[in-house]
């Protein structure tokens, strides 16, 4: 097997940016993707190829000892934060994210009626995604305050290129402050005590980076990001993070670290103030905590109630006693819930990053 | 355009499309979860697992990442 120089994780802005980084110094790349196309979830479906880079789409790596490189850029990417509320469990109740995904994936939506609820910008892309594709968009939730939103608005002026990206926060069916609190068979209840029909409820509150390879590899993680200096190094040799990863920031932070990274310079820009911004403004409210019931599902995997946890004093406790978190997502879904809500921390991380089939793991060694 | 079985039922699908999607086109749910509730696709991009289903006999296959090919058969426990 021939070795390649740069192996890239992910398939989005950041990892498409560094594939071309990677070109432009004449390094060879791979890029390997789970997805069955390219452009991560901002661009999904959009076809995107770097000329005389290698794609590998639906792999999942599960291991990093799978791989053989001279650099690894994790240019994994984000997921939605999701908040356990009842009836969040519903079928009918996806991610804000999650609906626009399906939606790209083929889900019709014409003539759907839909409340958007959750936090952050991509709210509103998705309700202009989700109308452009002919669903009915009855609400779009923030649970951030108007306060908190102006200053978001007043602090984008200072980013002007954010602006032009589309950020847009005119929508006439926006409400700030407002989150659900309950969902039912077709509808939902809002904290403003409103009920609504729909036929679906689309709920994200906000993102957080995927970092589980990143900790496999032992990379150093501060405040919820991998930890990198001025050229997406991280503290592990050969080992690059760029993209959400180091800061939930859009586009344009994604596709220059990737940039950096891939072509071994020092990052350009100023992304810093950006991630801030969006941290400050978009921040969850204390009352998202107390959403659950005693009887609310918090770890979907194995149907935990949120009362089992009580007298609990952490994740390895809560996986001991409950089983929570040791479902098939392996934490990925309740993890974050359970660091916002009782404010614990993540558990070890280790190999493999999904779960593998007894066959394959069999195969591989 | 690929001809797929879904619980059993043989149909047409659009090109590019998830067995997550085309399951929720017809209003079918994906799995029934330890406790026998029904659940739907959440995230749409592969990590909650909740679009559990067997495809080609391969059971636990994640509905959202597997675009629906010419021949293939689906079976999911929700409905």
């Amino acid at each position: 097997m021939t070795a390649i120089d740069t192996v890239i994780i992910g398939a989005g802005p950041a990892g498409l940016a560094a594939a071309r980084g990677a070109r432009s110094v004449g390094r060879s790349a791979l890029v390997i993707d789970e997805n069955w196309s390219g452009g991560g979830q901002i661009w999904r479906g959009q076809a995107q190829q770097v000329e005389g880079v290698a794609f590998d789409f639906e792999r999942q790596v599960a291991s990093l000892d799978e791989l053989s490189y001279k650099r690894l850029i994790l240019a994994c990417g984000a997921r939605e934060l999701f908040l356990p509320f009842p009836g969040w469990t519903l079928p009918h109740v996806t991610g804000a994210g999650g609906l626009q995904a399906l939606v790209k994936n083929g889900l019709n939506v014409q003539g759907k009626r839909v409340v958007i609820a959750g936090s952050g910008p991509l709210l509103l892309a998705v309700a202009a995604n989700l109308a452009k594709a002919g669903a009915i968009v009855l609400l779009v939730a923030e649970q951030a305050s108007w306060a908190k939103l102006s200053r978001f608005a007043f602090g984008l002026w200072r980013s002007p290129s954010k602006l032009a990206q589309g950020i847009e926060l005119r929508n006439s069916k926006y409400r700030a402050g407002l989150w659900p609190v309950e969902a039912y068979e077709g509808s939902v209840k809002m904290s403003d005590g409103r009920r609504w029909s729909c036929d679906y409820l689309a709920c994200g509150f906000g993102l957080t980076p995927n970092l589980e390879l990143a900790r496999h590899a032992g990379c150093a993680v501060e405040d919820g990001y991998v930890v990198v200096d001025e050229w997406q190094r991280t503290n592990v040799a050969g080992i690059y993070a760029v993209g959400e990863m180091t800061g939930i920031g859009g586009v344009e932070k994604a596709e220059a670290e990737g940039w950096a990274a891939g072509s071994g310079g020092r990052l350009q820009g100023e992304h810093g103030r950006f991630v801030k911004l969006l941290e400050t403004s978009f921040a969850l409210r204390s009352e998202l905590r107390t959403l659950a019931t005693p009887d609310t599902i918090v770890c979907r995997c194995e149907d935990v109630q949120f009362c089992k946890l009580d007298g609990l004093t952490g994740r390895r406790d809560a996986k001991l006693q409950t089983r929570c978190g040791m479902g098939a997502c392996q934490g990925r879904i309740c993890g974050p819930i359970l660091g916002f809500i009782q404010g614990w921390e993540v558990d070890r991380a280790r190999p493999p990053s999904v779960p593998v089939r007894v066959k394959d793991l069999c195969s591989k060694t | 355009m690929p001809r797929v079985t879904l619980n059993g039922v043989v149909v047409d699908v659009a090109d590019d499309v998830s067995v997550a999607a085309a399951l929720m086109n017809l209003g079918v749910s994906a799995r029934r979860s330890v406790t026998g509730e029904a659940r739907g696709p959440l995230c749409g991009m592969g990590v909650c697992f909740e679009c559990r289903v067997t495809i080609n006999g391969e059971q636990h296959e994640r509905g959202c990442m597997v675009k629906l090919r010419d021949g293939m058969e689906v079976i999911s426990d929700g409905n």
